[in-house]
């Protein structure tokens, strides 16, 4: 998947999207508040809303729970426990 | 499959002009994207031979070069070619690191010739595991209104591609045409009459005719 990695953390632009997502909009409007183009957005929208993180309704966009859950654990500060980040483990 | 029956099978898809351009589904380099992803703005689809070859990677970096100036025109940039998204990702951070270069657009990894299939991009004659330099633009609407065939050898001009734009862009908004080598600022063909009514008048319209279906205006 393009936003979410193979280890579960998001990208920047995922990041961007579910943070613009709390406010309930239509994709266009999160390409304005993130920058992102509104291609990518479709796309990003269409993938965090497969992965429960965002729902749609008539075309409006919103963070879900467990969005904003994601959403504050990717931007939390790793813990770090004995010089090592045990985040996701 | 016999080869002709192979040859048929990656050539059956020839897309037409003034039509809706096929719909797909492709993974890319930015993720996975559908053609009506992009939606209510113009679309530049363009495919290339083969990644870390070296007429590609020059249309890579002259690509780069005018996409600030396609986002003006709002236009996007959408690559293609039959390579996997890791030989792509691998190479857009070559171009990167040897040139300088940041590839800003995703490029499809058509692996399966999905797409190059749909849109006819790969010429047998040329190569059956490569696409030719094909590219085709696509208005807000959906609908295929250019296509440039070039081939493997033959690296496109981007000034030419960004005329093209300019110029279809100009027919929308003004419903004009333009002529042979027309540059933008440079004056426009009016429409001919299509009656002879219409013929009759055009000459005593005020525009510049050489005669009733010749003539041309400035905007």
């Amino acid at each position: 998947m393009a936003c979410i990695n193979s280890d579960g953390t998001l990208v920047a632009s995922a990041r961007a999207i579910l943070t613009a997502s709390r406010k309930p909009s239509t994709p266009e409007q999160i390409a304005a508040a993130t920058g992102l183009s509104v291609y990518r957005v479709r796309g990003g929208v269409r993938e965090l809303a497969a992965a429960g993180l965002v729902e749609q309704q008539d075309g409006i966009y919103r963070l879900t729970g467990a969005g904003e859950t994601r959403l504050a654990g990717a931007l939390t500060p790793a813990p770090v426990v004995g010089g090592a980040d045990v985040r996701g483990r | 499959m016999s080869q002709s029956a192979a040859d048929a099978a990656i050539t059956a898809g020839l897309p037409r002009l003034n039509e809706p351009a096929p719909e797909f589904e492709a993974v890319t380099t930015h993720g996975v994207v559908r053609l009506s992803d992009y939606r209510d703005g113009w679309l530049v689809l363009f495919s290339h031979p083969a990644d870390f070859t070296p007429v590609c990677t020059t249309e890579f970096v002259a690509f780069a070069e005018i996409y600030p100036e396609l986002q003006q025109r709002g236009v996007e940039l959408l690559g293609l070619s039959i390579d996997s998204v890791y030989s792509h990702i691998a190479w857009v951070r070559n171009i990167k690191e040897k040139l300088g270069v940041e590839i800003p657009f995703p490029v499809i990894a058509d692996l399966n010739k999905e797409v190059a299939s749909l849109y006819g991009m790969v010429m047998p004659g040329e190569s059956k595991t490569e696409t030719s330099r094909c590219v085709f633009v696509i208005d807000p609407k959906g609908i295929l209104r250019a296509m440039i065939y070039y081939p493997l050898t033959t690296g496109r001009s981007m000034r030419e591609i960004l005329r093209l734009i300019d110029a279809m862009q100009t027919t929308d908004k003004h419903g004009v045409a333009t002529p042979a080598n027309w540059q933008p600022g440079e004056q426009v063909i009016v429409p001919p009459p299509r009656t002879t009514e219409g013929a009759a008048e055009r000459v005593d319209a005020g525009y510049e005719c050489a005669d009733w279906y010749l003539c041309k205006k400035s905007l």
